[in-house]
Formats: C-alpha cells, sequence, structure tokens
C-alpha cells in the first residue's frame, strides 16, 4: 500500500511539473507582447518597458520558470494587474468558498446517486429502474442554467427557502453560508447525480451476475446482507473512482453554475481574470486547479486500492 | 432438524424449464429421484444434460426465467416448493451446503477469507463474531489447509485454486449440512490438485455418517472412486439410476454404455482398444425428438422407442429409461455403439525423423521497475521452458503431458514460431527453423500445421467456413490446385461433415464441428507435422472421442506425425506412440507410451499417474502425495526442478546437483532422476491394478 502511494505520489510530481511548464510556456508564447497584452493596445513604451522589467520578461525563459515556481510555491503569487491587490488571498479565499460549496454538492448527492443506483441495479429492468433512468436522464439534459433558474423560481422566490444569490462574506462562517450554498449544490449536484447513479446500476448489474453472489445467497444469508456486504463494496468501486475526480470539476469547473447563482467561487474568478487578460492570475488560478485535479486523481486511486485488496496488497 | 425415516431428498417427477421468449423449453423432464442420509450419489452428464439445472432446482436457486413447471422435491418432510423464503434461507447453508465450481470466482474478492466463512456460522449458529472466526479457522484445519490463520487473513488472490476450493468446502461443512451439493468442484484444476481435492471429499464423506452429497460432474471416473450410487442424465432425462459398481458393470441404457466406451481408459492404447464415439449431437430442448430422447443416436432402437420410455424399474435398486432394458441385461442386445472403421497403425514403425527439437529454452524477461533498478535489483527471468529436447518421428505421435504452468504451451508456439526461442534448434525434415514466424519459408508454415485448444477462438467468426478452407489450400498447398471447392469438400469429407458445411459460420457450429473444421483447415496443406495443444480438452467425452479416432485416422491416410499436447494422462497415453512429461519447462521423462505405466516411474510421472481417477469403482491406486504447489518459473528451484515437492526427495544431492539421464541400452524410456534404474524399480509397486480383468498396468 505504501509503495503503492508513494509511486502515484510519484507520478503526481511529475504530472505537476509538466503541466507548470506548459502553463508557463503558454502564457509566453501568446501572440504578441505579454506586457502589451497585460496593458492594453495603447500603452506608451516607457510602460510597457517598466511591466517587463516587473515580471523579468526579459530574463532567459528558464530563469523566468524557475522563478514563477519559486514564487508559486513559497506563496509570492505577486499582483493582479487588474484588482491590483495580491493574488494569493484573492484566490484562497474563493477556493475557501468553492471547497464549501464542493463539500454540500458531495454530501448531496453521495448518498442520493448511490441509493438510486443501487436501487435501480437491484430492480434491473422492472419499473423502479425505468422511472429512475428517465428521471435522471431528463435532468442531466437541461443545462444548469435552467435548472438553476428553475429552483431560484421555486425556492427563491416561491417558497423564500434559500436566498437567490449567494453573497457571502469573506469571514462568513460555514453554518452560515449554509442557506446560500443549498440551490447552487443541488444545480451542481443534478449534473452529477445521472451519470453516478448510471454508474452505480451497471456496477450492481454486473456484480450480482458474478457465481461469488451465489455462494452467498446460498450460505441462506437475507437478501440485504448479501447486497451490502457483497456486492456493493464491489459494485462501487468504478463509482469510487469516479466521484473522487470529480472533485475536481466541482471546485474548479463549476462557471455556470456560479455565475447563475453569483456565486464567489473559483470559476467566476477564472472568468473574471480572463475577461481581463490578467496573466498573473491566470496562472495561479490554472496553477490550483492543476493541482487540485492531481489531488483529486490521487485520492480516486487511493480509494480504489483501499477497497481492491488485489492492489493494496500489492500486485 | 431431518429426523424421519424416508428418504433425506425425495424428487419425484420434476420438470423444470426456462422461458425464452413465448416459449417454455424444458430442461430437466420427469427426473426422480431419491437420496438417503448418509449416501452419495453422483449425476453424471454432458453439456446440455440439465445436470446443473436439476441441481439448482433442488436447491431452489433457478434464474428468474426458470421454473418447476411439474413435479414436486421433498426435503426431510417439507415439500421445498412450499417454503417461505425464511425457511429457505435457514435450508441455505444450513441444511443443504453447495460446494460450487471455480472457486476463485466463486468467493468474494474483496472479502477475507475468514469473514466470508464466519458469516455463515455467525448466521445459522448465531455465534459471536470472535466465537465464528474461531471455528472457521478449525474448519479450515479439517480441510487440511496448513495455517489457518494466515488463510483467515488472506483474500482470494492470494491463494491458489486447490486452496481456495478447499476453503469452500470448508465452508460448506462448517455447518454440518444434511446434503452437500458438489457442482464440478475440480473442473477448473490440475490432475494433481484434483486427486487431493477428491481425497479429501472421499475422506469427509466417509467420516461424516449423516452428510447425504450429491455430485454433479461430467467426469464418470470421478464419480466411479466417489460415489455410491450414480444418476445418468442425457438431454433432460434421467436415463439410468444404479449403484455405481453394477452401473459400471453393465450398464442398462445404451447411452450410458456410449459414455464409457467413449473414455480413453488410462493405460490402453489405440493399438488394443477402440473409443467408440456416439454418432450424431445431443439434442437442445427446442429439438428433442418424439419418445425416448436417445433414439437417433441409438444402436437398438426399434418401433417401440417412438413412444417416450418410463424410467423401468430394474430391480436390484436399478431404474432405467430404456424400452429395451431387459434385453441388455440378459445380454441378448448390445447397447454399445458400433466399432468405428479404421486402420489400425501399426506400431513402432521408425521412418526417419519429422521434427527434431534440440535443447530449446524460452525465457521471459520481466523488467524491473524504476524503483526496484534504483535499489539495485535485476528484472528476473522467467524460464518457460528450459532446455527441452524432443524428436518426433516421422508418421509417429508424440504426446507431451504437463499440468498448468509446465511449459507446454509456450514450447508448442516456440515450435510453431508464435514466440521466439531464446536458445536451441529446431530442423524439420532436415531444414533448419528460424525462431520467428516472420522468418520462415512458405514451404515450413505449409509443412507444420498447428489445431488449439479452443476452436470458437481459433476461427474468424466472420468467415464461413468453405472460405476458411479456401485459403490454405489457395495459398499454402505445394501442388497447384485446380478446383479448390472441390478440394475443401474433401476435406470436409475427410472430418465427417457434409461439404454443405462450407456454406456455414463458425457460429452456426457445434463445439466439436468446430474443431473439426480446425482440423480440416490445418490438414489442407497437407501437413508432415501437426501440432495439437489441447485440442480435445474443451470438449465432451462423447465429441472428443471421435475427434481422436479422426486424428488417428487422418493420420493414418496422411503419414502425418503429431506432436499432441495434454494434461490428461489417459488421452495421450491412448493416442500416443511416445510420451513426453513435462514440469516446470524441463522434461521428467520420455517413453514409449506402451512402457509409460510400468515402473520405474520419474516421481513426477509417478505421482501424475497416481492422480488419474480411474473409471473402474473397484480399481486399486496408490496413493502418492505431493507437497505444495507448482514454484514459479521466475523462481525455479535449483538441482533437480522437482526437488521441493518430490515424495522420493532424497537430500541434498536433488537440491545442490542437476540429475542425469537414466535409460537402458536398447532404448525404451529414460528418466530425468538421481535414483537410479534398479533403485527406482525396486522401490515402486505398480501404481494401479483393474479389478474385472485383473490386468496389471
Amino acid at each position: 500500500m505504501w509503495r503503492y502511494f508513494l509511486r502515484r505520489l510519484g507520478f503526481l510530481l511529475l504530472t505537476l511539473v509538466v503541466t507548470s511548464i506548459i502553463i508557463f510556456l503558454v502564457t509566453r508564447w501568446l501572440p504578441g507582447d505579454v506586457a502589451r497584452v497585460i496593458l492594453g493596445r495603447e500603452a506608451g513604451e516607457a510602460a510597457v518597458a517598466q511591466v517587463r522589467e516587473e515580471l523579468g520578461l526579459d530574463d532567459p525563459l528558464p530563469v523566468q520558470y524557475v522563478d514563477w515556481v519559486r514564487g508559486f510555491v513559497v506563496g509570492e503569487w505577486g499582483l493582479s494587474y487588474s484588482t491590483r491587490t495580491e493574488i494569493l488571498p484573492l484566490v484562497t479565499q474563493r477556493l475557501r468558498n468553492s471547497l464549501m460549496l464542493a463539500v454540500v454538492t458531495l454530501v448531496l448527492a453521495v448518498p442520493l446517486a448511490v441509493g438510486l443506483g443501487v436501487l435501480a441495479g437491484l430492480n434491473e429492468d422492472r419499473w423502479v429502474d425505468s422511472l429512475i433512468s428517465v428521471a435522471s436522464l431528463s435532468v442531466v439534459g437541461l443545462p444548469e442554467f435552467v435548472t438553476g433558474l428553475i429552483l431560484i423560481q421555486v425556492f427563491a422566490f416561491g417558497f423564500g427557502l434559500f436566498p437567490a444569490t449567494s453573497l457571502i462574506s469573506p469571514d462568513a462562517g460555514f453554518f452560515e453560508a449554509l442557506p446560500s450554498l443549498i440551490l447552487p449544490a443541488v444545480t451542481a449536484m443534478l449534473v452529477l447525480l445521472a451519470y453516478i447513479a448510471r454508474l452505480v446500476r451497471s456496477g450492481v448489474i454486473e456484480e450480482l451476475k458474478q457465481p461469488y453472489v451465489r455462494t452467498a445467497a446460498l450460505k441462506g444469508l437475507p437478501y440485504r446482507t448479501v447486497v451490502v456486504r457483497h456486492v456493493l463494496r464491489n459494485a462501487l468501486l468504478p463509482a469510487v473512482t469516479v466521484l473522487a475526480i470529480s472533485i475536481g470539476w466541482l471546485v474548479s469547473g463549476l462557471i455556470v453554475v456560479e455565475n447563475v447563482f453569483n456565486y464567489p467561487g473559483m470559476g467566476r474568478l477564472f472568468i473574471f481574470a480572463v475577461d481581463r487578460r490578467d496573466l498573473p492570475l491566470i496562472q495561479a488560478l490554472t496553477m490550483v486547479t492543476v493541482l487540485i485535479f492531481a489531488f483529486a486523481n490521487l485520492l480516486a486511486d487511493m480509494a480504489y486500492a483501499l477497497l481492491n485488496p488485489q492492489i493494496r496488497l500489492g500486485e | 432438524m431431518v429426523n424421519h425415516n424416508g428418504p433425506l431428498l425425495d424428487i419425484d417427477d420434476l420438470t423444470v424449464g426456462y422461458r425464452q421468449g413465448e416459449r417454455r423449453l424444458e430442461a430437466v423432464r420427469h427426473v426422480s429421484l431419491r437420496i438417503w442420509p448418509g449416501q452419495s450419489v453422483g449425476i453424471v452428464g454432458e453439456s446440455g444434460s440439465g445436470k446443473t439445472t436439476l441441481a439448482m432446482a433442488v436447491m431452489r436457486y433457478l434464474p428468474p426465467e426458470g421454473q418447476i413447471l411439474s413435479g414436486t422435491i421433498r426435503f426431510g418432510d417439507r415439500e421445498v416448493q412450499d417454503l417461505s423464503d425464511r425457511d429457505m434461507r435457514d435450508l441455505w447453508g444450513g441444511q443443504i451446503a453447495l460446494v460450487p465450481q471455480g472457486a476463485r470466482s466463486a468467493l468474494n474478492p474483496s472479502m477475507r477469507l475468514g469473514d466470508q466463512a464466519a458469516e455463515i456460522l455467525r448466521y445459522h449458529r448465531g455465534l459471536s463474531r470472535k466465537a465464528a472466526h474461531e471455528q472457521a479457522r478449525a474448519s479450515f484445519e479439517r480441510v487440511q489447509l496448513g495455517d489457518p490463520e494466515r488463510i483467515a487473513r488472506a483474500y482470494p488472490h492470494q491463494l491458489s485454486g486447490g486452496m481456495l476450493q478447499r476453503v469452500l468446502i470448508a465452508m460448506a461443512l462448517s455447518t454440518e449440512p444434511a446434503l452437500l451439493v458438489l457442482d464440478e468442484p475440480t473442473s477448473s484444476l490440475d490432475v494433481t490438485t484434483q486427486a487431493e481435492i477428491l481425497k479429501l471429499v472421499r475422506d469427509l464423506i466417509r467420516g461424516e455418517q449423516h452428510t447425504a452429497v450429491l455430485y454433479i460432474t461430467h467426469n464418470l471416473s470421478v464419480v466411479a472412486q466417489l460415489c455410491d450410487r450414480v444418476a445418468v442424465m442425457y438431454a433432460g432425462d434421467l436415463v439410468e439410476d444404479a449403484g455405481t459398481r453394477p452401473l459400471y458393470r453393465q450398464p442398462l441404457h445404451p447411452y450410458t454404455r456410449g459414455l464409457l466406451d467413449c473414455v480413453p481408459v488410462l493405460g490402453t492404447t489405440k493399438h488394443e482398444v477402440d473409443l467408440r464415439p456416439i454418432d450424431g449431437q445431443i439434442p437442445g430442448p427446442e429439438s428433442r425428438p418424439q419418445g425416448c430422447v436417445f433414439r437417433p443416436r441409438c444402436p437398438l432402437a426399434i418401433d417401440v422407442c417412438e413412444t417416450y420410455p418410463p424410467l423401468y424399474d430394474a430391480g436390484e435398486e436399478r431404474r432405467s429409461r430404456c424400452h429395451r432394458w431387459e434385453g441388455i441385461r440378459a445380454g441378448e442386445l448390445d447397447p454399445a455403439q458400433p466399432v468405428p472403421a479404421r486402420e489400425r497403425t501399426p506400431p513402432g514403425e521408425r521412418a526417419g525423423t519429422a521434427l527434431d527439437v534440440k535443447d530449446i529454452s524460452v525465457h521471459f524477461f520481466e523488467r524491473a521497475s524504476l524503483p526496484q533498478r534504483l535499489r539495485g535489483e535485476r528484472g528476473t527471468v522467467v524460464r518457460a521452458v528450459d532446455g527441452v529436447s524432443l524428436t518426433l518421428g516421422k508418421g509417429r505421435t508424440l504426446g507431451l503431458v504437463g499440468e498448468s504452468g509446465s511449459g507446454k504451451t509456450t514450447l508448442a508456439r516456440a515450435i510453431i514460431g508464435l514466440v521466439a526461442r531464446t536458445s536451441g534448434t529446431i530442423e524439420f525434415l532436415d531444414m533448419a527453423v528460424p525462431p520467428k514466424l516472420a522468418g520462415r519459408s512458405r514451404d515450413i508454415y505449409s509443412a507444420l500445421q498447428v489445431v488449439f485448444q479452443d476452436p470458437t477462438d481459433a476461427l474468424n467468426p466472420f468467415i464461413g467456413v468453405g472460405e476458411a478452407l479456401r485459403r490454405p489450400v489457395q495459398r499454402l498447398r505445394t501442388e497447384k490446385v485446380d478446383d479448390a471447392d472441390q478440394v475443401v469438400a474433401a476435406l470436409l469429407e475427410s472430418v465427417d461433415l457434409s461439404p454443405s458445411y462450407a456454406l456455414r459460420l463458425p457460429d452456426e457450429l457445434s463445439g466439436g464441428e468446430k474443431q473439426r473444421v480446425a482440423v480440416a483447415r490445418a490438414f489442407a496443406p497437407n501437413p508432415a507435422v501437426l501440432l495439437a495443444d489441447e485440442p480435445v480438452s474443451s470438449l465432451d467425452v462423447s465429441v472428443q472421442a471421435s475427434l481422436l479416432n479422426l486424428l488417428d485416422q487422418l493420420q493414418t491416410e496422411h503419414g502425418t506425425a503429431i506432436l499432441f499436447i495434454s494434461h490428461d494422462v489417459a488421452v495421450v497415453g491412448y493416442l500416443a506412440d511416445d510420451i513426453a512429461v513435462i514440469y516446470l519447462g524441463e522434461l521428467m521423462e520420455v517413453s514409449p507410451a506402451s512402457a509409460l505405466f510400468d515402473p520405474p516411474y520419474h516421481p513426477y510421472t509417478e505421482a501424475l499417474l497416481a492422480s488419474v481417477p480411474l473409471l473402474d469403482p473397484d480399481a486399486e491406486q496408490r496413493e502418492v502425495q505431493l507437497k505444495g504447489d507448482i514454484p514459479s518459473p521466475s523462481a525455479k528451484p535449483s538441482g533437480c526442478p522437482f526437488h521441493t515437492r518430490c515424495p522420493r526427495f532424497l537430500g541434498d544431492i536433488c537440491v545442490e546437483q542437476r540429475p542425469p539421464w537414466r535409460e537402458r541400452e536398447g532404448g525404451g524410456k529414460r528418466y530425468f532422476c538421481h535414483i537410479a534404474w534398479d533403485d527406482l524399480v525396486r522401490q515402486q509397486e505398480r501404481i494401479f491394478r483393474f479389478s474385472e480383468t485383473g490386468k496389471e498396468v
């Protein structure tokens, strides 16, 4: 297990190095001068030269890269060009919000998706299964801005249960922010739900066919025990991997959902940064996103190994 | 719980069907069978006989589309169909336990074996977690699993198939059930492992006075060695049911007779005994003939057979579903299938060498991973084949016997050129054969053909039989072929298929027919050598018999030399002129078939021969116990590769020194062992002897 973990960790570090190089080079090789991209077309030569100097753009590329990586690691992420403020607190604030949203989404999505998937799988081709499949597929077919707007209409304006927009003050605690999190989380959950439920369903159907299920049933164990103790452990494996990987998407990919609810998360900051051509901010955000995806992947691998003794105990 | 005086299991006129669309196909028809407490009953049948459906119906565990259409199953004094689900669960595992086949897939891959064994005790005995685990470990000990502590903590992938099968048996017996159902528990195991499991089951059956056993198998020999009674099934019908001895001595149904005549008996050869295949095929549930189901294939069929025969009571606790059983018993009628017309090849004619394999090795290198290399470790070498020399005479058959992991298939692949050999030479009709297929001339590969184990994998499903045969005829024959279609038709006829088969796709053929096509394809370019890698292993025994006859017949006609590779000593012994025994990539013994069964035996051969279940229930067979499992070819033992398991282990010499080849002047057998010829002859009794004929082997 340890060996496996270390090997995965090694791969993760390698991935980070490679992607950081790509991110660095892409921002350097964008058409046009970086300083000009930042300052806009009308900027004077002197201003451009000053920005070049500030950014160290006249140094050789490897030096620039090492400087940039060192800065990222020690937390010197520099200034945002559009807000003229430190990037680090800006990003961590948004990251916190996004993580809260991801956690709430998963807490809602996992039990529901697994429950529906198992229910459908155990009743393959019966009406329960068809109902779940049709319902979840029709929900997943709707884009987030449609489901989000419907939810706002019904639960914010209709019943007045939750706020329509998510104004989370920077120092609000998790429970203070919770009401604002529910509607965006439900919207994001609906995207994941059908996918994961189907994965669980096919996992259950596949495992039910395995001979060991017959062995367990013919031990005389109650049906519930056979399902919970024998079938689920193996049937949930593929879903666990997908869930862990989806954390990356939940943290930094919820652009549409965040926009619908005006949610101050990573996604909207991304849009903002791209809009303003704020290269240092884009770089920082991209690196954070890569980090999150990488760790989500590591988490997926470890969860898979934990549940699968063949990997845990070495091949 | 089952304390009444009647039979433990009473199946009465049971018919089980499967829904298939609108139709209902009967998989089991009008079966009646009783099992008394403590009795062991074998159910024997080929695929499609309905034996597994019957067993699952007894356990009331049919798939959703399966259904009991009529008849009753009584377990003790209760009717199984009337029980509530809750009562049924008390029966399962508590009163009736199943030992399934394919142990690896029958156990949960992500649960520790101790937990899997303990849960049955917790549920049925209401034991605490701790007590259940203790009992589970005790049950492991009972099936002679060493170190039960370790087994209990292990996951299935950490143990060998034989050990897992023991775990399943331990689990099934742990609640002391009244009925134990064994469903082909040894079908995926090697013969030496199978022998250990069978011995275990036999000892357990004899030790348990109260557990009755229902043993389901296709293997007539296993039942002969294990069961008190045998029921024979054919196409859903129970055709005969009798005590084991009377059944094997004088079957009262022509199908039983036919089956027995299809099994190559260990120690017999094609020169002394004919296999008599049963003509035709077992009918599916949608195409059963009117009247007796065996009628179209029966040598005794007459008009009366067009009415469905009842299960006649033939006295002496025997029953037969044949209208003519009285005639058979009186000896007036001969239920045997006709002897196939074939020329018997005179043995021992040596007309030069067809294939000469010298000192061949196939080593695979497993490269070290990066961390391993950082620690200074090198990759491992897997010695799949390690210095094997073989000579195959023109027109002769050389049998190569080995268990899984012995390297027999790798050797075959190296000869064909599918894997490149690491060292050694192959001479083929005095031509040097390059290691890889790509480097070989057309002459070589048209004259060196192959038949694989699984014909379904070997035939392209989208290419018709005719096309599959036409290609090698046109491309590989040395002489020019004018009318390929005519040659194809002749080829089909030579494997006893009608020329109309040319129009079919592989999917439209049965397993036996596909293998016939594969054989026809191999013979299309008139090869000088045929490599047959387990060509009959996936076939039912009656189909196997006809294929063995076919290979023999084609060999006689074409003078083809055959390298016949198999795990089955009886089949190899029957067909081959010479036999080579391979273990861990090295030959242990090479012997003329006629001498293989006489001492001295190489200790490994001795163990192999002692492991084969014999068809004769009264045969005496010496027991030979092998230690442990076959080692990995990547960690081959030093000295003699067999020393880790050898029952005749001498000591340091076997560990430190390579044994010599020992033989007698004038040819005959030779073996690879430190024990000298005369010593071995003195130590070894004959391994088995048959009862009826008193024939010693």
